[in-house]
């Protein structure tokens, strides 16, 4: 699986996710800087997390319209898989390949914390190394987290399966209190309808291996490389 | 010619940041404060002289960058200057 992640001025999980990538699949990541006019040829193209452009006007706001970006969008909508994860999840929104929109976190505290998620889907790249109804433990480490549509889009997303991840307790319950930013309906992560394209706001690049602590994120990695090999 | 830019947050938008502000206002001690919304102004000088090209311009930018309308309104007034 031949992977770009693409870094912004500001992002700063770039190098923690490349790692983590190539630890799990053991192929080199290309790093692509946002002023490139491409993204080389790729099986998956990753938005790391960060603070892009210092989150000036909105989270996400300025990468969306970078110069990378309008090939980014060109080649997502041609069927390459996108990621993105915590600021790679506010630029898909706000670059549209996503619905709805992160807004500042209810508490207005930025959270960093491990959280229990369920996985909800596992029909896509990213999750199919995962249990249907499976709850890991991930951390979050945002502001600006609470995810927003309007009724409408959220009844299709429901409706579509394309929550990927929600927040819940230990035993798997999507209460409020266990919903660490205001997030409506516990969204944690959303995938596009052809489910080639997921953002998510937990960071699953930071407990892939024993020695961060934790392996409940290493199945996403393991997971891509298992669908992405050929 | 200037373009003064409001962006607001539409109806039923939660808006912790005007809540918050809302309830400092309240330990300030401001009472019959009913609801506090926050929002962002941005003034943007143009080149352009003809108002009905400038005005074409704000519209699109308001629509491509400055504001998301999931969420967000804007509303926008060209001045001299």
């Amino acid at each position: 699986m031949k992977a770009a992640v693409i870094v912004f001025p500001g992002s700063n999980c770039d190098r923690d996710v490349k790692v983590a990538i190539e630890a799990v699949t053991g192929t080199p990541v290309v790093m692509v800087w946002h002023g490139q006019a491409s993204v080389p040829k790729c099986d998956l193209i990753v938005l790391p997390g960060g603070f892009s452009y210092g989150d000036y006007l909105r989270c996400g706001a300025m990468a969306a319209h970078s110069a990378v970006m309008r090939d980014v969008v060109a080649k997502a909508k041609a069927g390459t898989p996108v990621l993105g994860i915590c600021n790679g999840f506010q630029i898909l929104c706000e670059a549209g390949l996503l619905p709805g929109v992160l807004q500042r976190n209810a508490s207005l505290r930025f959270v960093c914390r491990d959280v229990w998620l369920k996985v909800e889907r596992t029909d896509t790249i990213y999750t199919s190394r995962y249990a249907k109804g499976e709850v890991i433990r991930i951390p979050v480490a945002h502001g600006d987290g609470n995810y927003f549509a309007d009724a409408a889009t959220l009844d299709r997303l429901e409706a579509e399966g394309r929550v990927v991840l929600r927040y819940v307790d230990e035993t798997g319950r999507a209460l409020p209190e266990a919903n660490p930013n205001g997030s409506q309906h516990n969204i944690a992560g959303i995938c596009d309808p052809t489910r080639r394209i997921l953002g998510l706001m937990p960071h699953p690049e930071r407990l892939y291996e024993p020695l961060l602590g934790g392996i409940d994120g290493r199945r996403f990695f393991e997971s891509m490389a298992a669908t992405l090999a050929a | 010619m200037k373009a003064l830019v409001k962006i607001t947050l539409k109806n039923g938008v939660l808006d912790p940041q005007g809540k918050a502000i809302q309830n400092a206002l309240a330990a300030l001690g401001f009472t019959g404060v009913e609801e506090v919304r926050q929002g962002k102004y941005i003034e943007i000088r143009l080149a352009e002289a003809n108002e009905a090209k400038a005005r074409a311009a704000v519209e699109k930018m308001c629509q491509e960058l400055l504001a998301n309308t999931v969420i967000e309104n804007y509303a926008y007034e060209l001045v001299p200057g």
